[in-house]
């Protein structure tokens, strides 16, 4: 929304949205207090437990925090291959 | 009985010291009994922005292991009715006093004066656990840049965390011009991110280094627009009820709104 009128008004370098987008991500980060290597060892569990059940595409799997309003959350992007085809 | 307020920040180089320094000196000018702590122990500053730096006798470590009377190392303002130092000592470090020893002197000097103001050394450890320990108020300092905002809500946190120092904030250093153009973040901006009080605005002001360079505090001078809104924050402190400082050049009410967020330049 805010491109569209940066564009329409020739403002697009209007430089404190640029900060104000990546201090809410990195507050994200900083407020969640996760380290990045505890955030890389969930990733890798997430992954490990999916597996079993999904073939997951391992290349596109991301795990990040994002801003709903007022709410964090975690956000996990896992891309399936296919339906992994289970004998019962 | 006083009240003790903490000025921090995280960041360095954000204005923690001077505006200590002129909140103390606005408040004292404004009638009240004021002690100004430098909690900086090993780079003390509070005594250089004050021009108080020759008349150091004793300093805080001193005081804490009972080497010299709270009263012979307090240093008496002559500029001010009622306001006195405490500088911190230069040749020792953090480690010299505790929290506990803190809280025992922070309560000792409540006795005695209506504010005691800390001002908190940059940084998350053993400085600031000291600087906040015998404070039961917080003014968080903040410049509208990415690491200063980034810095001030780790300090929030932290200092919410202990449930006690209501954090309020002090944006200082706006620039009208840039917050028009939209090079830089406004206050709302800033309590929108922070999730915080706002308890005053300060506007760059080149005076500010002038009146460092003479030691001598900006609301001294009545021409300075930071040594205005330091008189204005000091009024809120004593719990009036008094407009945030108009800044000039930048769009005010829902007209200023409209013209920024259309890129109009009134």
């Amino acid at each position: 929304m805010f491109d569209l009128f940066a564009r329409v008004f020739g403002r697009e370098d209007a430089s404190k949205e640029v900060a104000k987008e990546r201090l809410r991500l990195v507050l994200v980060h900083d407020r969640s207090s996760l380290s990045p290597q505890a955030l890389e060892s969930l990733k890798n569990d997430l992954l490990q437990v999916i597996s079993q059940y999904l073939d997951i595409d391992d290349q596109g799997f991301r795990v990040d925090f994002s801003r709903h309003e007022d709410a964090m959350a975690l956000v996990a992007n896992i891309p399936i291959k296919k339906k992994v085809s289970r004998n019962l | 009985m006083g009240e003790a307020i903490v000025i921090t920040s995280g960041k360095g180089g954000v204005g923690k010291t001077t505006t200590t320094a002129n909140i103390g000196a606005a408040l004292a000018q404004a009638g009240q009994r004021v002690a100004l702590i430098d909690a900086d122990i090993g780079l003390r500053n509070l005594d250089v922005v004050m021009g108080l730096e020759n008349r150091i006798v004793y300093d805080l470590v001193d005081v804490v292991e009972g080497f010299a009377k709270l009263k012979h190392a307090l240093i008496k303002d002559k500029r001010f009715e009622n306001l006195y130092l405490l500088p911190a000592a230069q040749t020792r470090d953090k480690t010299a006093v505790s929290p506990d020893q803190m809280r025992a002197l922070v309560g000792e000097m409540k006795q005695e004066f209506d504010f005691v103001l800390i001002d908190c050394p940059a940084g998350i450890e053993q400085g600031f656990k000291n600087a906040v320990a015998g404070s039961d108020k917080a003014i968080v300092v903040a410049t509208p840049e990415v690491s200063s905002v980034r810095d001030a809500d780790r300090i929030i946190g932290l200092l919410e965390a202990e449930e006690k120092h209501h954090p309020s904030l002090i944006v200082n250093r706006i620039r009208p011009s840039m917050v028009k153009k939209g090079d830089m973040m406004d206050i709302d901006d800033m309590i929108e991110i922070l999730a915080i009080d706002l308890l005053g605005v300060v506007p760059d002001d080149e005076f500010i280094v002038v009146s460092t360079n003479r030691g001598e505090p900006a609301v001294l001078n009545q021409q300075s627009k930071a040594g205005e809104a330091y008189r204005l924050i000091s009024r809120r402190l004593l719990g009036e009820n008094v407009p945030l400082m108009k800044l000039e050049e930048e769009g005010q009410g829902l007209l200023g709104r409209l013209r920024k967020m259309m890129g109009i330049k009134g």
